[in-house]
């Protein structure tokens, strides 16, 4: 670009004007346009796509519409009408649906923020609205831009256990999804098409319409990166955070995601060493509580309730299963090796011999949202479906669910009930 | 400018039907979204957005414009000091709470894992992004002495 003296003499003319974000010469980046805003959008609109269709997934897979216990959202109404129910088959879905839905989530961030960098001029625009559709249009980006960066910050809040905000995650990151969602398709639906042209360079700066020309400095600083370059800068922070946050999905690159929450170290070794949840000193159980001595499990059903000491279960045929525990929050671990009583078989013990209901399962835990869980028919009569005695061939520790836990394949990681103390099979 | 004053025109039809279907299922799950705390959750919603647009973003323009302004004619040489600073705010930003240790004791009691390591690896993330950077800058410097050395001084 030539720049001389007249440029320099148009800057000091011009420099009253640019006090105020509010005058289009205050924006100086050389950097945006609507080439930038468009390639940036673009991934947006692919990536969120993803985000919220394996939320969806990730609310579906807790059977919200099997049992209360399961339901933090009673009042979903019609958000709730594609619910079904959730499969045992692959074991891995659920760690691959919320492995996904939380590392793409972190991995898009820089470009959410580059996206909100490139359009901030258009905040200041005057006239404040051109016409009755462009004002409408300028609310609906406020529950679009209000929408995003919520659930965004309370995604990436609730997986570093840092529960500040309003409410339960629950409702918050599901209600909070829709709203934002349906400001996303009406924004996707008036822009994507202008963004495709954008980026397939069809059209010169001077063809471009008013609205998108504002991006546009028309007084730019002289460029210190390239809009390649700076592209460049944000696909580096994302791969930055994908290559230290994706190693805690899987046991051997743990070490890698540096910074995760569930990266770094197991916590301990021996085959207990994966990773916690909760722990049982979190949950509050205690050793008293899990000895041979005090610890029964009642299994109640069609014939009556039998109680059953851990040594009662040993002498129930045992099976095997290879499962990983996947968790909500996006970590995982790889498949451990289960080992205990198949959950139709104690259906089989109080009535329920080939044809296992749901259950109803309550923890040793008195608080806690998911000390209490139901699980539908399809996951109890899954052959892979147990109450676990013991992991990677040993007892079970304390802070992966001695005495006896539920594992089930492809359940989110709460559902797989620890320290478990009644199971009631039946309809739920 | 000779138009009435708030003679608004009404725009594309088809738009402001798109948008009152988006309004209509916002509202919807935005009266489930507000039942609680209907207050802090809506200071949280717009408070992000004001937060992110008139706070954070103005304060990274503002140090960039800073940096920019420090380096005076040598322009070419911002990229090795803005990128490894950008790449350890965002990661600061992202984990915070870890970081920052605000969340210390309620994580290291839940999941067993030690939770004074994330501040130490932050710094040491940061240390080889900004280490890095300057191997890079100093290569680039005898490149470019090599390549002033070769050639006769008349090209410059």
């Amino acid at each position: 670009m030539v720049r001389g003296p007249v440029s320099g003499v148009l800057r000091t003319y011009g420099r009253g004007m640019r006090r105020t974000p509010f005058s289009p010469s205050f924006w100086r980046s050389p950097l945006r346009g609507p080439w930038f805003t468009s390639v940036l959008g673009i991934v947006l609109l692919g990536g969120i796509t993803v985000l919220f269709v394996t939320g969806l997934l990730s609310y579906a897979a807790y059977n919200p519409d099997l049992s209360p216990v399961n339901d933090k959202t009673p009042d979903k109404g019609i958000l709730g009408f594609y619910l079904f129910s959730w499969p045992t088959d692959p074991h891995w879905l659920y760690r691959l649906t919320q492995g996904v839905h939380v590392t793409l989530g972190i991995t898009l961030i820089p470009v959410l923020l580059a996206k909100l960098w490139s359009v901030v001029p258009k905040l200041f625009t005057l006239p404040p609205a051109r016409s009755l559709a462009h004002a409408l249009e300028r609310i609906s980006l406020l529950l679009l831009v209000g929408g995003g960066l919520f659930e965004f910050v309370t995604g990436v809040l609730n997986v570093q256990l840092d529960y500040v905000f309003p409410g339960s995650f629950y409702p918050l990151h599901f209600y909070g999804a829709w709203v934002f969602f349906a400001a996303f398709v009406a924004h996707a639906v008036l822009k994507t098409p202008m963004a495709l042209r954008n980026v397939r360079g069809m059209r010169g700066p001077r063809q471009l319409p008013e609205g998108e020309r504002e991006l546009v400095a028309p007084d730019p600083d002289p460029p210190t990166v390239s809009r390649r370059g700076a592209l460049g800068l944000v696909g580096g922070g994302s791969l930055l955070l994908f290559g230290t946050t994706v190693g805690q999905d899987f046991d051997g690159l743990r070490w890698s995601a540096v910074l995760a929450p569930h990266g770094g170290a197991e916590p301990a070794g021996g085959p207990g060493g994966f990773q916690i949840n909760k722990t049982a000193a979190y949950a509050g159980i205690s050793a008293a509580e899990r000895s041979e001595e005090a610890w029964r499990l009642i299994v109640a059903g069609r014939s009556g309730t039998v109680r059953l000491s851990r040594a009662d279960l040993l002498r129930l045929p045992l099976h095997s299963s290879a499962l990983p525990i996947a968790c909500v929050e996006g970590w995982s671990t790889s498949d451990q090796w289960w080992r205990g009583v198949r959950l139709r078989d104690l259906a089989a013990l109080v009535g329920y011999d080939g044809d296992p209901p749901d259950v109803f399962v309550e923890s040793l835990q008195r608080h806690g949202a998911f000390r209490r869980a139901a699980l539908r028919a399809n996951q109890v009569a899954d052959p892979r479906s147990l109450l676990a005695l013991f992991v990677n061939g040993e007892d079970l520790t304390p802070d992966h669910g001695h005495p006896a836990r539920v594992i089930v394949p492809a359940a989110p990681g709460v559902l797989n009930t620890k320290w478990v103390a009644r199971m009631t099979f039946g309809d739920l | 400018m000779r138009r009435p004053r708030f003679a608004l025109p009404v725009g594309s039809p088809l738009q402001i039907l798109l948008l009152a279907c988006s309004f209509a299922l916002a509202g919807y799950a935005g009266v489930q979204l507000l039942a609680g705390d209907w207050f802090g959750v809506a200071l949280w919603f717009v408070g992000a957005a004001l937060l992110h647009d008139l706070v954070l973003l103005p304060l990274y323009a503002a140090a960039d414009r800073a940096l920019v302004k420090a380096a005076g004619r040598h322009r070419d040489r911002v990229m090795y000091v803005r990128v490894p600073t950008a790449l350890s705010l965002l990661l600061l930003l992202v984990w915070f709470p870890l970081i920052s240790g605000q969340v210390t004791a309620r994580y290291a009691s839940a999941t067993g894992l030690s939770a004074d390591r994330f501040a130490a690896r932050w710094l040491l993330v940061t240390a080889v992004l900004f280490g890095g950077s300057a191997v890079l800058f100093l290569l680039r410097l005898l490149r470019l002495r090599r390549a002033t050395k070769q050639r006769p001084p008349a090209v410059h």
